[in-house]
């Protein structure tokens, strides 16, 4: 029977983020396929490559602080083509998600304000309602005229709905306090 | 083929992509396959809520999928790709860990459906026998640039959809109805998907590189399968243009709304005056009756 080992590199970055994902960082080998990949790498203070080996060794100071998470867009170039099968996606999810729960401030606190804005208006209204989650993330980051042309160009081709439709609202509402509620207790035991 | 698909427009398809959601569903119609749009279905929470909690970005397509059980149905299509890709991974994730499983089911407070299948309308499309019999107008000058972004085919353990680099199954749909597409490199690359807001200058970037190769490989229109992409590449193109001091005019199309255009279906039933970039003079251009 082949043996199975677990391969552990002593961070504990790299346990949260495999608590958090089921993900092991610790079997990456360094190809750098995830960072050729990555659309977004340019923009990126560390590559996804780089992020992944940080976290293999406990450097969550440099971890927190890199953009790299943030500017993740999810294209999941980087978890299809990885050789050992690490989701490194599900990784910069995980990482954060780690982050806000240690109170560390996003390093491009706009997209954080995006999410939020995002899940409070489904939370909310059960189905996202743009015009609201628009003036709501306005309202976080204070850029009032950015895409200000383009958002009234949509209204006026009817791309935009005026009122939210509310439907399942309160299955939305109720479910966010459940997830919340589990989280918390996950965390506590 | 399943008799009757429950139907999953989600929140794009409802405003932002309304005329994916009417070129759609004037397809279904025009070939037969019924549909049933699911009363009462809510946002699949898309990047947002897996960026933020994985049990919730579970939970909120599986509240969906509880409702497609009470209509008594166990396939579900998905137009939108996010919405299609959240779908599919929740299933998969509840597969793998039954654990997570539990705890979807008691976010829910009921017990999750078993063999759900969701399905992109490109998968029913292309399995579908017959569709060039409803072909009944030639549409001999379009050159399309078949674009399928990331989440179609991406993560391919959970999608299964194609062949995860260079997918054929929009361009072998369109050829089989006498559509030309050609080939080109940008199929799957990303368009920055929901940065387009936070940070558009990489989302002008990346899709300023899609529309240059479809240009540049001689594709006047560029077809879809995904209301954010048809954002960032439509509604935004003016501004990619003027940054990057350049002209494309290139019409971006739902693959839906080619088909129905195919169909005879005329373009003012498909709401193609939504676009941001104008499809009349292509259209009069090409079609032949
Ligand atoms: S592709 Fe996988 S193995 Fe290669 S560097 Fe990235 S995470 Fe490591
Ligand atoms: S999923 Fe994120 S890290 Fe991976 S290739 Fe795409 S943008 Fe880069």
């Amino acid at each position: 029977m082949e043996s199975v080992q677990i391969i552990t590199s002593g961070s504990k970055l790299a346990e949260a983020v495999m608590a958090e994902s089921g993900q092991n960082v610790n079997l990456c080998f360094q190809c750098g396929k995830c960072a050729a990949g990555c659309p977004l790498s340019y923009a990126m203070d560390y590559k996804p490559a780089q992020l992944i080996h940080a976290i293999r060794l406990g450097m969550d100071d440099l971890v927190f602080k890199s953009t790299t998470m943030w500017l993740c867009a999810t294209c999941e170039t980087c978890t299809t083509r990885c050789p050992q099968e690490v989701d490194v996606a599900k990784v910069m999810d995980a990482v954060k998600i780690i982050a806000v729960r240690q109170g560390v401030k996003p390093t491009i606190p706009q997209i954080a304000k995006f999410y939020r804005a995002v899940l409070a208006n489904v939370k909310m209204c059960g189905r996202m309602y743009e015009m609201g989650m628009i003036v709501d993330y306005k309202m976080r980051t204070f850029e009032f005229f950015k895409d200000m042309k383009l958002g009234m160009k949509m209204f006026r081709k009817n791309k935009l709905k005026l009122v939210p439709s509310f439907t399942g609202a309160m299955r939305t509402w109720k479910i966010f306090n459940r997830v919340k509620k589990i989280e918390k207790r996950n965390l506590s035991t | 083929m399943p008799t009757k698909y429950a139907y999953y427009p989600g929140c794009s398809l409802h405003s932002t992509g309304s005329e994916y959601d009417v070129s759609f569903r004037a397809v279904c119609k025009k070939v037969g396959i019924d549909i049933e749009e699911i009363k009462g279905w809510v946002c699949c929470g898309t990047s947002p809520a897996h960026c933020s909690s994985k049990l919730l970005s579970l939970a909120l397509p599986y509240e969906t999928l509880c409702l497609v059980e009470k209509m008594g149905l166990s396939d579900v299509v998905a137009p939108c790709a996010s919405c299609f890709s959240r779908l599919r991974t929740a299933i998969y994730e509840a597969n793998e860990d039954p654990e997570l499983a539990k705890q979807i089911s008691e976010a829910l407070d009921r017990p999750l459906p078993q063999s759900m299948n969701v399905l992109s309308p490109l998968e029913i499309f292309y399995e579908k026998k017959g569709l060039a019999d409803a072909v009944t107008k030639k549409l001999p000058g379009l050159k399309v640039a078949c674009y399928y972004g990331c989440l179609l085919t991406r993560p391919s353990k959970i999608m299964q959809f194609d062949e995860s680099e260079y997918p054929m199954a929009m361009d072998e749909l369109f050829r089989s109805m006498g559509i030309t597409t050609l080939d080109w490199s940008c199929k799957t690359d990303c368009c920055g998907g929901s940065l387009s807001m936070t940070r558009t200058d990489v989302v002008l970037k990346l899709t300023n590189a899609i529309l240059e190769e479809a240009k540049a490989v001689g594709a006047n229109a560029i077809a879809v399968a995904c209301p954010l992409c048809h954002v960032n590449l439509d509604t935004r193109q003016e501004e990619i243009e003027q940054e990057y001091g350049v002209k494309y005019g290139l019409p971006i199309f739902y693959f839906t709304e080619l088909m129905a255009l195919a169909m005879g279906i005329p373009s003012d039933e498909l709401g193609l005056k939504k676009h941001f970039v104008g499809t009349n003079e292509l259209l009069s251009a090409i079609c032949e009756a």
